[in-house]
């Protein structure tokens, strides 16, 4: 029997996350399998159910971790310095 | 302003599906652990459950009306009490057969709570509407295994042969002017009825081993 | 970077690390993760044949539909379990066939008989306890699939112990029988469950503990379970059949009579009092229902 996988939101809202996976013939019996697996306690919002063979993996989820690119990221920037002297400029400064 | 108590035959009429939930619900749960694969153990577990769980709310209305308990009308009354169909009672420790009882009981089922859903009986009406949607899942099971079994020539052969067999008991769980519906529902013609009324073998050893542990302590909290 | 030799392998787990299925990993850790994680398969079904009787000799329909759902929790369990072993690469088929043919074992508590309502409550109760303070060890397990439904078993088994407290709690305080069902069914599981966390094996000389795969020793589960559900036999007036049974006021921990070693090895290679026909049950419905799997695994006529 072919594996399905299973994802599911924890509410409304939420994003969908891997739940686990189940065996089943076709996609019939791969819904039902997944309501009861995942959802007989009500508890998933929503479910998704995939054929594991239409899943890809990535192995190298790396676009450039060799140089620093950290003007993509907020710690990236360091404002503390200039926004003092900034304040000290206009005479805002408080304290 | 309170509604108008119900007639002893009323509430009678009430036991007839409850006593056919409990005990279908009894045999189905005998799948519990050996099902033919684990995803269809926990699938077959839960259509348990849900008849039951059906039983249960049943009962609770007759016995509102009868001045008494669920727990007492599903496990207090002797054997020859019990308004079960012989359909239900049979062991069948096949899964064909267990899936042929599953298709023609949710088919017959539906056409019972259809009907059950226009009783002047508010209290029940809203109950068969509260069943008949958690029972849409139990068709989609029953109508997906039978579509499988069919779909193979080994499949379709011990399913067809097991509703054959099966087919007189299934008309004999609903009243008679329902029985035509169900005949066109199945596209199976008319058959001599295996009628409600009297009950099998089965039912004293499946209701001994049910009681048993009530039983032992008549009375007591559980 | 995934480690590729068994020195940074192990490194890596020591340290927290995870392994997931598509990683490097020395064969010793595969195999012995095979072999624990399908064990414990192998355990939630087989758990499921003391307790299914039991469903339909339930004396209320709540305590029916209660057990049915544990018992379809433990079945769900093992499906995931399986799962697991099968992405290791050994499919669930073969560890059915395995299982029926003796070849591959179950957990103790799993071999004995069932005999009154009274078993119901204890087991769901305490043998429940029991494997649950090991299934949350596990959350840390280096496997980290294997780690990952253990989060949705642990979850799914916070029912089971309460469910097994509340029929207790009902026996307990009901009619004198229905409380010496309770503690006799007490008296007869003492020992398997004293057995359950298996013998004390050093940290250090335990593979399981080395490669993280099981985060915590045998004697520290045991002495967990004591802490936690001796304090809870006692206070309902219960009495546990070990007259050396006494928590130390210095160190706080538990001493108890050794338990019996050598039967916990006769029992889990399969001799245990209802081992053989409870295999003989799985494999007869296995062979029983091979049409059914075959119908379904076919292409459509």
């Amino acid at each position: 029997m072919a594996v399905w996988e299973v994802f599911r939101q924890e509410r409304e809202g939420a994003p969908f996350q891997h739940g686990g996976a189940l065996e089943a013939p076709n996609e019939e019996f791969a819904r039902a399998y997944a309501i009861e697996l995942y959802g007989r306690r009500n508890e998933s919002a929503a479910l998704w159910v995939v054929p594991r063979e239409a899943i890809r993996e990535i192995d190298r989820p790396y676009v450039a971790e060799v140089f620093d690119r950290d003007y993509r990221r907020v710690d990236g920037y360091s404002l503390k310095v200039k926004l003092k002297e900034a304040r000290e400029r206009a005479g805002t400064v408080s304290d | 302003m309170s509604a108008p108590a119900r007639s002893r035959t009323e509430a009678d009429l009430v036991l007839a599906p409850a006593d056919d939930e409990l005990i279908l619900g009894w045999r189905d749960s005998e799948w519990t652990g050996i099902a033919p694969f684990l995803e269809e153990d926990v699938a077959f577990s839960s259509i348990a459950q849900g008849e039951i769980g059906h039983a249960r709310a049943l009962y609770e209305l007759a016995a509102a009306e009868l001045g008494t308990t669920a727990d007492e009308l599903a496990l207090d009354r002797a054997p020859d009490e019990y308004r079960c169909a012989p359909l239900v009672e049979l062991r069948l420790p096949d899964w064909e057969r267990t899936i042929a009882r599953h298709w023609l009981y949710e088919r017959a089922d539906a056409i019972r709570i259809e009907a059950l859903k226009d009783s002047p009986w508010n209290a029940l009406a809203g109950l068969a509407a509260k069943i008949d949607r958690e029972e849409v899942y139990h068709r989609m099971h029953a109508d997906m295994w039978a579509d499988r079994l069919r779909a193979t020539e080994e499949g379709s052969r011990r399913f067809e042969a097991a509703v054959d067999e099966l087919w007189p008991f299934a008309l004999g769980l609903l009243d008679e002017p329902l029985r035509g519906r169900l005949c066109e529902t199945v596209g199976r013609p008319a058959a001599a009825p295996v009628e409600r009324g009297s009950h099998t073998e089965e039912l004293r050893p499946l209701w001994e081993e049910m009681t048993m542990v009530r039983r032992s302590a008549p009375g007591a909290t559980w | 970077m995934a480690p590729r030799t068994e020195d940074a392998f192990l490194a890596h787990v020591q340290q927290g690390g995870q392994v997931e299925t598509t990683d490097w990993m020395p064969d010793d850790y595969r195999a012995k993760l095979v072999k624990f994680i399908e064990m414990h398969g192998n355990s939630e079904l087989m758990g499921v044949l003391p307790e299914r009787e039991w469903i339909l000799r339930a004396p209320t329909l709540q305590r029916k539909l209660a057990l049915t759902a544990k018992v379809q929790d433990e079945v769900g369990h093992s499906q995931l379990i399986y799962r697991v072993v099968e992405d290791l690469g050994k499919p669930r088929d073969q560890c059915l066939d395995d299982l029926v043919a003796g070849k591959t074992k179950f957990h103790n508590v799993f071999h004995y008989p069932t005999k009154t309502w009274g078993d119901v409550g204890v087991i769901a109760w305490l043998v429940d306890a029991a494997a649950i303070i090991s299934q949350k060890a596990l959350l840390k397990c280096s496997y980290a699939p294997y780690a990952r439904i253990m989060k949705k078993i642990c979850w799914e088994e916070s029912f089971h112990i309460l469910h097994g407290r509340d029929v207790v709690l009902a026996m307990v305080t009901g009619t004198a029988e229905q409380r010496e069902l309770v503690q006799e069914a007490v008296n007869r599981w003492w020992g398997p469950l004293m057995q359950f966390h298996g013998n004390p094996i050093a940290a250090d000389d335990d593979p399981m503990y080395l490669w993280r795969i099981k985060s915590q020793g045998n004697e520290e589960a045991r002495q967990q379970f004591l802490d936690g559900y001796v304090p809870q036999i006692w206070e309902l007036g219960l009495t546990v059949p070990d007259p050396e049974l006494r928590k130390d006021a210095d160190t706080g921990g538990w001493h108890y009579t050794e338990p019996d070693w050598s039967e916990l090895k006769q029992v889990v290679t399969g001799h245990g009092p209802r081992t053989q026909d409870r295999l003989d049950l799985r494999r007869t419905s296995r062979e029983e229902t091979a049409w059914v799997r075959e119908v379904v695994l076919a292409e459509a006529a």
